[in-house]
């Protein structure tokens, strides 16, 4: 067993692709967890294909690839924003709208801009490439993030939770909400080199929901969501190293096996273990 | 008090508040009434600085209320709020101290003892521990109460606080109002109830887009204010309920 365990740790590539695995699993459900009580787990999705026009870009100019995806990504949170504040489109119409768009433009940059970047592997992820530096960037960003996620804890949870009385008590709304995109897009950006731009989304959403079925408060879901986020990508990249399977793919998987044994376990909301059988618990619906 | 002079807004393009003025007293209790559509909840949002004001002014006590936001306690709709957010009742009360402690600070031993107190006020300290989701719709009601009282504000705008709520919370905060008002406090409460409960006010504002009519119940609702206000022909309404032709 324990040979089991140690066996890929003996391979440098397995020892980073792990180590940002873990770090990445962490982040992910603790800035997730901000997109899901917001209703905006789209948000994520939007955003990690947004970041493909900066990436070509920045790519063709020869500047850091992630500045690109980076202001490429926060771009796209601002047009959504602003197609729903000018407009009665509602926000996942201008998601839908805004992540196709910039999808589309990514895809026709790296054609027209005759980029080398390689589509399959910023969509699919791959963990053979990432490099030492690779995890001390993703650990420094993660370090930044949480640190940032934890003094302004009571303002998110607030602003999160009610809009309008916040902006009512003079939180400045627009700041925490940009703020919120930032953190989201980095988020998005370091899971990507782990997961790929499609799969991220699944440490992002996946390990957060799972523990919102399982506790009461924003900030146990983060917890939760960050031990779960971690098994999540461990045993991934283990079940990816032994069966040969994609690690993006694998990590995605083992994320929506825990959600589903979440589902029918859970001790509030469990299919098989909640008071009253198989309908939605009345404690959770309104009178 | 809380004085609002010449408040227009528009919404996307339609008229939605047309200079309105009134002013506020302390230890006053208001009454905001008016058909659907009239603009209640759109006054309740611009007073609150949450919806842009084309123009007029907003002053609590001579100054612009934008720049003493803390002294005003917002109750919002009941339908404005997701309560399957993964939060407690404790936590939502303590949200009003946020502005109180500071950035970067954590609650300290006095707001912990003020949200203990405000739950005990209204009865939800056994319940505090509970998902906001888990609790029934006068009990939700009787949080952001005390999420109100928590704040320590000088002024209170409830929008529809009775709206189907059970009649312990009604009697908790009818009996809240009276002690706020007591207190010196103001209060704005936008409400579609109609009958004997119109009493409780000390003044009615009676508004559609523009402010119909302000003064103590019995001279608001008059059959010329109802009509103005609703455009139908109603029996003076003080004296019966007639919940069945408005409903707002």
């Amino acid at each position: 067993m324990l040979n089991w365990l140690l066996d890929p740790l003996g391979y440098e590539f397995m020892r980073h692709a792990i180590a940002v695995g873990i770090v990445v699993g962490i982040l992910c459900p603790i800035i997730g967890s901000y997109l899901i009580v917001q209703r905006m787990a789209l948000l994520g999705d939007v955003i990690a294909h947004a970041v493909l026009p900066g990436l070509a870009i920045a790519n063709f100019l020869g500047i850091e690839i992630l500045l690109g995806a980076f202001v490429s990504g926060i771009f796209s949170t601002f047009l959504i924003a602003w197609i729903r504040s000018q407009t009665r489109v509602k926000v996942d119409a201008a998601m839908a709208l805004t992540f196709s768009v910039f999808f589309a433009l990514g895809i026709t940059l790296l054609t027209l801009l005759n980029s080398r970047l390689d589509l399959k592997e910023i969509l699919f992820g791959d963990i053979l490439s990432v490099t030492a530096v690779d995890v001390w960037r993703t650990a420094f960003i993660a370090v930044l993030l949480l640190i940032l996620v934890k003094l302004f804890f009571k303002e998110l949870l607030f602003y999160t939770f009610d809009r309008f009385g916040a902006e009512a008590v003079g939180l400045p709304v627009n700041t925490l909400y940009f703020g919120l995109m930032a953190a989201i897009t980095l988020t998005i950006i370091v899971g990507m080199k782990t997961v790929g731009v499609v799969l991220v989304i699944s440490l992002l959403i996946g390990p957060a929901i799972t523990a919102f079925l399982l506790v009461k408060e924003l900030h146990l879901m983060m917890l939760l969501g960050s031990l779960l986020g971690v098994i999540s990508s461990t045993s991934g990249m283990y079940l990816s190293y032994y069966l040969n399977l994609p690690s993006g793919a694998a990590i995605a998987l083992v994320v929506f096996t825990l959600f589903f044994l979440a589902l029918l376990f859970s001790p509030y909301q469990g299919l098989l273990t909640r008071p009253g059988g198989s309908r939605r618990p009345s404690c959770r619906t309104r009178n | 008090m809380l004085e609002v002079r010449h408040l227009s807004v528009n919404y996307r393009g339609v008229e939605a508040l047309n200079d309105i003025s009134l002013s506020l007293r302390a230890g006053e209790l208001v009454g905001l009434i008016g058909p659907n559509g009239a603009g209640k909840s759109t006054l309740i949002k611009a007073l609150l600085g949450l919806v842009p004001v084309d123009s007029g002014q907003v002053l609590l006590q001579g100054m612009p209320l934008r720049r003493q936001r803390q002294r005003i306690a917002y109750v919002p709709q009941r339908s404005q709020i997701d309560w399957d957010y993964p939060i407690t009742a404790w936590s939502v009360v303590m949200l009003s101290r946020t502005t109180h402690h500071g950035w970067f600070r954590r609650p300290d031993a006095k707001s912990r003892q003020i949200v203990s107190a405000a739950l005990e006020r209204v009865e939800m300290l056994p319940l505090r521990h509970r998902q906001i989701g888990e609790l029934s719709g006068g009990q939700q009601q009787r949080i952001f109460l005390a999420k109100a009282i928590a704040q320590q504000a000088d002024v209170f705008l409830l929008d529809e606080p009775f709206a189907g709520v059970d009649k312990k919370t009604e009697g908790i905060i009818l009996q809240l109002f009276q002690e706020l008002r007591s207190q010196g406090k103001t209060l704005l409460v936008c409400s579609h109830e109609w009958g004997q409960s119109l009493r409780h006010y000390d003044r009615l504002l009676l508004l559609n887009r523009r402010l119909v009519a302000h003064g103590e119940p019995d001279t608001v609702m008059t059959m010329e204010n109802i009509q103005r206000a609703y455009g139908v022909s109603v029996q003076p309404v003080l004296n019966r309920p007639v919940e069945s032709f408005f409903s707002c």
